[in-house]
C-alpha cells in the first residue's frame, strides 16, 4: 500500500516542525530553562530550606520533577498550538491537506513535534536543575514512558486546541486558564495529602496529578498515588485526545468549509 | 479518458448569509488538454477547484479525476494533481527550498528525489538563486512561480492554476506562458482560471465560461472566437469633419469632429468602408480596434449578472 510514502509524509512533517523550532529556539527552548532556574533559586535554594522535608526529601528534590513536568507539558502544547494555528491562519496547512497524506499521518507528525520540543526543553531543565540538586533516577523506564506519554498527550491537546481556534487569543486561553492552574494545583509543589480530605478527592480529577506523580514515582521512587493506576490513566487520556484529533480532522474542522 | 469528469456539482457555503456558489455545474476535460475556466469575480471558479482539490466540501455531484471517485478514492485523486491556489499560502518564514521539498514529501517522495526535483524547478523558474531565502523576502511575481515550482515537483498528470499570472509583470507573464504551454505539451493536462482572456486565448484549447455558480459558456476556443460576427473600429481622421457621411452597408457613428467608429460584420470586405470615405474626401489617419473582441463576447455572456452595479453602487456612498 502507500505505507512508504505514508512514512515520507510523516518524517517530512516532524523534520518541518523540529526545523521551526530550532529555528526560533530564543522563543522556545531558552525561556522554560530561564524560568526554570527562577523556580530552583526561589522555591529551591531560598524557600525550600524553611519548609524543610516533603514526602520524605528535601523540598528541593521533591519539587524537581514537577517543575520538569511542568515545562515539558507546557512546551509540548505550546509547539503543537502555535504551529498548527499558525499554519491554518497562513494557510499553509492547505500543502498538507491537498497532497494524499492520511489525517492520522497528519495528527502524528504534529504531535511527535511537540513532543519533540517537549522532550528537548525537558532534558534542559533536567540539566539546569542538575546545578542545584543531586538527581537520581530510581526507575528509567517508568521516567521515560510518563515523559513520553505525558508529552504526547499534551502536544495532541494542543493540537486539538488550534482547530478549534479562531485567533491568536484562543491559543492563549487554553493555556493560561487551564493548563497553568491544572499544573500547579497537579502536585508539582507540594503533596496532596496535605490537602484536606475534600480537596485531596477533588484533585484526583485532574489529570496532570497522576503526570506529575508517576513522573516524580520514576525518580524518587516516591508517588502520592498507585503508579499503575496513573499509567492507566494517562494512557487512557492519550487515546481520547487522539480519537478527538482524527474525528475533528476527519470532519474538517476549521479547515474546510 | 477524462482528466476530469463532473456532474452537478453543487455548493453551498453555510452561515448567515447563505451562499449558493456552484448551482450544479458540469464538466469534462480531456486527458492532455489546456483548458480554461473563466468567469468574474465570484463566480464560482475557485470553490470548483478547491472542491476538486480537497479544500472544500461539495455540497452535492459527483467528482471524478482520471477515473478516480472523489468520494470513494481521495487519496488517489489527490496523488494525480498539483494545485497553485489564488492565494498565497505558504508558510513566510520558511526557506523556498524547504517549502518545495517539503511539499514533494507529503505527496512520498524520497527525500533525495524531492531535492532534485525542486533544483530542476526552481532552476526552471529562476528561483534557484533565492533557495536559502525565506519566502516572505520574495516579490509578488516570484511568490507566484514559487507556488508553481511547488505544484510540479511531484510531477502531476494534471495542474491546476487559479489566477497564475495575477499581479505578474508582462515579460515574465509571456514567459510562464512558454513554460505552461512546455509542460501540457509534455503531457500534462492543465486548467486555468484568470481574468487576462489575451492569456485564455494563448494558451487554451478549450474553455467553460462560468458565471453566478452556473456554467454559461462550454466550448473550444476555437468555437468562441467563430462567434465573434462583429467589430468595432475606431477612425482617427486628418481633418475635422461636419456632417456625418452616408456610408452604404454599415454603420458610421462620429465621436468627434476627428473620429469616427464604424461596425463591420465579419463578411464585410474594410476597403469598401475607405473607397466610400475617400469619395467623401475624408482621410483616414490610422485605425484601431475599439476593444478586445473576445472582452465584449465575454461581457456579453456574462452580463446577466446583476449584482456588480448594486454592489458598485453600495461602495460608491
Ligand atoms: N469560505 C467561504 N465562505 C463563504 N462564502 C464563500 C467562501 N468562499 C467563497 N465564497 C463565496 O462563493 C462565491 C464564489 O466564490 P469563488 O471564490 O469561488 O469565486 P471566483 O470565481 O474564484 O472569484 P474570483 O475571480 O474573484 O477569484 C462568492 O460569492 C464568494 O463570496
Ligand atoms: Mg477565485
Amino acid at each position: 500500500m502507500r505505507t512508504r510514502q505514508n512514512f515520507i509524509a510523516f518524517k517530512t512533517i516532524l523534520f518541518k516542525e523540529m526545523v521551526r523550532f530550532t529555528r526560533i529556539w530564543v522563543q522556545t527552548i531558552l525561556p522554560p530553562a530561564i524560568t526554570m532556574v527562577l523556580y530552583f533559586i526561589i522555591f529551591g535554594n531560598l524557600i525550600g530550606p524553611r519548609i524543610g522535608e516533603m514526602g520524605g526529601f528535601d523540598y528541593m528534590e521533591y519539587i524537581v520533577p514537577g517543575l520538569i513536568m511542568m515545562s515539558i507539558i507546557t512546551s509540548s502544547y505550546a509547539n503543537v498550538v502555535s504551529s498548527f494555528y499558525s499554519a491554518k491562519f497562513q494557510c499553509s496547512v492547505e500543502e498538507v491537506l491537498v497532497a494524499p497524506v492520511p489525517h492520522y499521518v497528519i495528527l502524528l507528525g504534529y504531535t511527535l513535534g511537540g513532543v519533540a520540543r517537549g522532550l528537548i526543553v525537558g532534558a534542559l531543565v533536567t540539566l539546569v536543575s542538575l546545578f542545584f540538586t543531586d538527581l537520581y533516577i530510581h526507575n528509567l523506564f517508568i521516567t521515560a514512558a510518563v515523559v513520553v506519554l505525558t508529552s504526547v498527550a499534551f502536544a495532541l491537546g494542543g493540537f486539538i486546541n488550534a482547530i478549534f481556534a479562531k485567533s491568536f487569543d484562543d491559543i492563549s486561553i487554553v493555556p493560561t486558564f487551564v493548563l497553568t492552574p491544572l499544573t500547579y494545583l497537579g502536585g508539582v509543589f507540594y503533596s496532596i495529602n496535605l490537602l484536606p480530605e475534600f480537596w485531596q478527592k477533588a484533585s484526583l480529577v485532574n489529570p496532570i496529578l497522576y503526570m506529575v506523580n508517576a513522573f516524580r514515582y520514576g525518580i524518587l521512587g516516591v508517588s502520592d498515588i498507585n503508579v499503575g493506576i496513573a499509567f492507566v490513566i494517562i494512557g487512557l487520556f492519550v487515546c481520547i485526545l487522539f480519537s478527538i484529533g482524527i474525528y475533528l480532522l476527519h470532519k474538517g474542522v476549521g479547515l474546510r468549509t | 479518458m477524462n482528466a476530469i469528469s463532473i456532474r452537478n456539482l453543487e455548493k453551498v457555503y453555510p452561515g448567515d448569509g447563505e451562499v449558493y456558489a456552484l448551482k450544479g455545474i458540469d464538466l469534462e476535460v480531456e486527458e492532455g488538454d489546456f483548458f480554461g475556466l473563466l468567469g468574474p469575480n465570484g463566480a464560482g471558479k475557485s470553490t470548483a477547484i478547491g472542491i476538486i482539490c480537497s479544500l472544500v466540501n461539495k455540497t452535492a455531484g459527483k467528482v471524478m479525476v482520471f477515473d478516480h471517485d472523489l468520494d470513494t478514492a481521495r487519496v488517489l485523486v489527490k496523488a494525480c494533481i498539483g494545485l497553485v491556489p489564488q492565494e498565497f499560502n505558504f508558510n513566510v518564514f520558511e526557506k523556498i527550498k524547504h517549502i518545495v521539498v517539503n511539499q514533494a514529501g507529503y505527496y512520498g517522495l524520497e527525500r533525495r528525489l524531492a531535492y532534485e526535483r525542486a533544483e530542476h524547478y526552481l532552476k526552471k523558474l529562476g528561483l534557484w538563486g533565492k533557495r536559502n531565502v525565506q519566502a516572505r523576502l520574495l516579490s509578488g511575481g516570484m511568490k507566484r512561480r514559487l507556488m508553481i515550482a511547488r505544484a510540479l515537483v511531484h510531477e502531476p498528470r494534471l495542474l491546476i492554476l487559479d489566477e497564475p499570472t495575477a499581479g505578474v509583470d508582462i515579460e515574465l507573464r509571456r514567459s510562464m506562458w512558454e513554460f505552461l504551454r512546455e509542460i501540457n505539451a509534455s503531457g500534462t493536462t492543465i486548467i486555468l482560471t484568470t481574468h487576462y482572456l489575451e492569456e485564455a486565448e494563448s494558451l487554451c484549447r478549450n474553455l467553460a465560461i462560468i458565471d453566478n455558480g452556473r456554467i454559461v459558456q462550454d466550448t473550444s476556443m476555437k468555437n468562441l472566437i467563430a462567434q465573434l460576427d462583429r467589430e468595432t473600429f475606431v477612425l482617427d481622421l486628418a481633418k475635422p469633419i461636419g456632417i456625418l457621411p452616408e456610408a452604404p452597408g454599415c454603420v458610421l457613428r462620429k465621436i468627434d469632429d476627428r473620429t469616427l467608429e464604424v461596425d463591420v460584420s465579419k463578411e464585410q470586405v474594410i476597403n469598401e468602408i475607405f473607397t466610400c470615405l475617400s469619395a467623401k474626401g475624408i482621410e483616414v489617419l490610422s485605425m484601431r480596434n475599439k476593444t478586445n473582441r473576445l472582452e465584449e463576447l465575454f461581457l456579453g455572456l456574462v452580463k446577466t449578472d446583476d449584482s456588480m452595479p448594486s454592489t458598485v453602487k453600495a461602495h460608491a456612498h
